[in-house]
């Protein structure tokens, strides 16, 4: 069953003004970012969207946040058109966005609070979830007082505190050295597997799509479309083991040849729009 | 559970926490502040020695700068019977009046300016026209209009005060970080709470500033307006001294007015270290 449906989805940006960019010869003050972006989500799975710089990946998860509105085309959440965010999604972002005025525990409860959870029932629910980060010492730290990685923990568990049936991760890990990375991809894995969340989740790395997706979505250069859907053939449960093997290895020479030729075709697009970049 | 987490633990317990409870750690944590802080000691005792020699070396005459010595006695003396303190007290309580009248709208409005951008457009030209015109000019106005009483000190107190505060609203606004914005909305916050919950303590910081900023300039502005048309307070005090040629007296005002500066600047400081807890390492000193 699919949770959530984007047909056609499109989408413009303005430029600033004395900006131009050049659309197959064409000189416009309008960058298009997706161009009928169609793909279907699956109940439960974990999709990950690769794709080269300003493919649009990121405007797609805003979409499905709610957070922006399409030129054209529509997304649906369970088969109702999504116009505003919903509270059956939670999103994680890669400057982790925690407010540096709460604390660990104070962060986790905030989207709570707007769902008018009673406070013991709050902080309950996010004691729980530092527990499962390991986190469960830290609770009255601030932003500031935690690393980078502990950071990302409590900014997923926050995400995570209204039990959103689809989780957006927008390069959740991308900020985090090599080793942390590796640990908190593990980490997610391991939490997600326990639960049946749908997860969508952005990134720039094919080793962490490979090691965490069901499928992969490779997203073109902009204006993104799916140009392809690669299943990723490894049993679950997995671990950090599974980097190392034959399968992986494989999955990850898919995910790159279909990506290649974007990826190329991406740089050949920022030479022609300098002034443009993001 | 992992390494990374254990070391993190341990950085952590370096960091000043809010909350440790540890009394030793934070007597040695004013005490390594003590220590910086009495490194300047030596010039200002300097700067004394030098005062104290210039008169009685005969460098200036005694009666134009009595000895520092002379100065503090005279200081000494009209602490003691009361004199001094009734004029601190005064202009004290008419810069709290100024001041606070300048947080009670210029915050709001701030708020409203920053936020709004409309009625930023509206309000923008004029606001700016008013900011840049020195306060001090516009003293006489302020005496035609609201005559040589308390008002006219106050209101006068209060428009010198406000432009800073207004400034520092409205950038602590808009420069609350949009990534900020977007993750409460993601949770589903209210217009009500984006503000009660995101913007305004994003613009604390900022808004500290502005009021460390307006405090001092509300003390400034208290002491010029008490030189023109005031029969109290420590402006009153230093420029009757001069008139009638009490020196050593003007000069303990003087000194009156540098030690309260300093006071009430530390005063901020620390108010704004506390107001800003959560931002954790406090970069702008104490000499603001």
């Amino acid at each position: 069953m699919d949770i959530i449906v984007s047909k056609d989805l499109k989408k413009k940006f303005k430029l600033k003004h004395g900006q131009q960019v050049n659309n197959n010869g064409v000189i416009s003050n309008e960058i298009e970012v997706l161009d009928g972006f169609d793909l279907k989500i699956k109940k439960g799975e974990f999709l990950v969207l690769v794709g080269p710089s300003g493919s649009g990946k990121s405007v797609f998860l805003d979409i499905v946040g709610g957070l922006s509105a399409p030129t054209s085309g529509v997304v649906y959440l369970d088969d109702k058109v999504i116009e505003a965010p919903s509270a059956k999604t939670g999103y994680v972002f890669q400057q982790y966005a925690l407010f540096p005025w709460r604390t660990a525990l104070s962060n986790i409860e905030f989207g709570l609070e707007s769902r008018g959870v009673p406070p013991e029932e709050r902080v309950q629910t996010a004691r729980e979830l530092l527990a499962i980060f390991g986190l469960s010492d830290f609770e009255d730290r601030f932003p500031y007082q935690l690393s980078g990685g502990m950071q990302q923990r409590v900014a997923i568990a926050r995400a995570l505190a209204t039990k959103p049936e689809v989780l957006l991760m927008d390069e959740p890990f991308a900020a985090l050295d090599a080793q942390t990375r590796e640990i908190l991809q593990n980490e997610l894995i391991r939490i997600w597997e326990g639960t049946d969340t749908t997860v969508i989740f952005v990134t720039h790395s094919i080793d962490e799509a490979v090691f965490l997706a069901d499928r992969v979505a490779v997203v073109t250069a902009r204006p993104g479309q799916v140009k392809d859907i690669i299943e990723i053939d490894l049993p679950r449960p997995r671990d950090g083991d599974v980097r190392s093997s034959n399968e992986f290895a494989a999955n990850r020479h898919k995910v790159w040849d279909a990506l290649k030729a974007e990826v190329n075709k991406a740089q050949q697009d920022w030479k022609l729009a300098p002034g443009f970049a993001g | 559970m992992s390494e990374e987490l254990v070391a993190a633990s341990q950085a952590g317990l370096k960091t000043p926490t809010v909350d440790s409870g540890s009394y030793i750690k934070r007597f040695e944590h004013l005490f390594e502040g003590l220590n910086k802080w009495s490194q300047g000691i030596p010039l200002v005792l300097a700067f004394f020695a030098v005062w104290e020699a210039l008169p009685r070396l005969g460098l200036i005459d005694p009666l134009f700068l009595p000895a520092f010595s002379t100065t503090i006695k005279t200081l000494f003396d009209l602490t003691v019977s009361g004199k001094l303190l009734l004029h601190v007290l005064v202009s004290l309580q008419r810069s709290l009046i100024g001041f606070g009248l300048a947080v009670l709208i210029a915050v709001p409005l701030g708020f409203l300016m920053g936020w709004y951008s409309r009625f930023e457009r509206y309000t923008d030209l004029l606001m700016q026209s008013l900011r840049n015109t020195s306060t001090f000019a516009l003293l006489p106005i302020f005496l035609l209009l609201l005559g040589l009483g308390e008002a006219s000190k106050i209101a006068i107190i209060f428009y010198g005060a406000s432009w800073q505060l207004l400034m520092n609203t409205i950038t602590g606004v808009k420069s609350v970080d949009p990534i900020y914005i977007k993750a409460a909305k993601s949770m589903g916050v209210s217009d009500r709470d984006l503000f009660r919950k995101i913007i305004l303590p994003a613009s604390i910081p900022s808004i500290v500033v502005g009021a460390r900023m307006g405090a001092k300039i509300a003390l400034m502005v208290v002491i010029a307006a008490e030189m023109i048309g005031a029969k109290t307070g420590l402006g009153f005090f230093i420029q009757n001294a001069q008139f009638n040629f009490m020196i050593p007296e003007m000069y303990a005002g003087i000194l009156t007015l540098a030690i309260l500066g300093l006071t009430i600047n530390y005063l901020l400081v620390w108010f704004e270290k506390k107001a800003t807890y959560w931002k954790g390492e406090f970069g702008s000193g104490v000499i603001g």
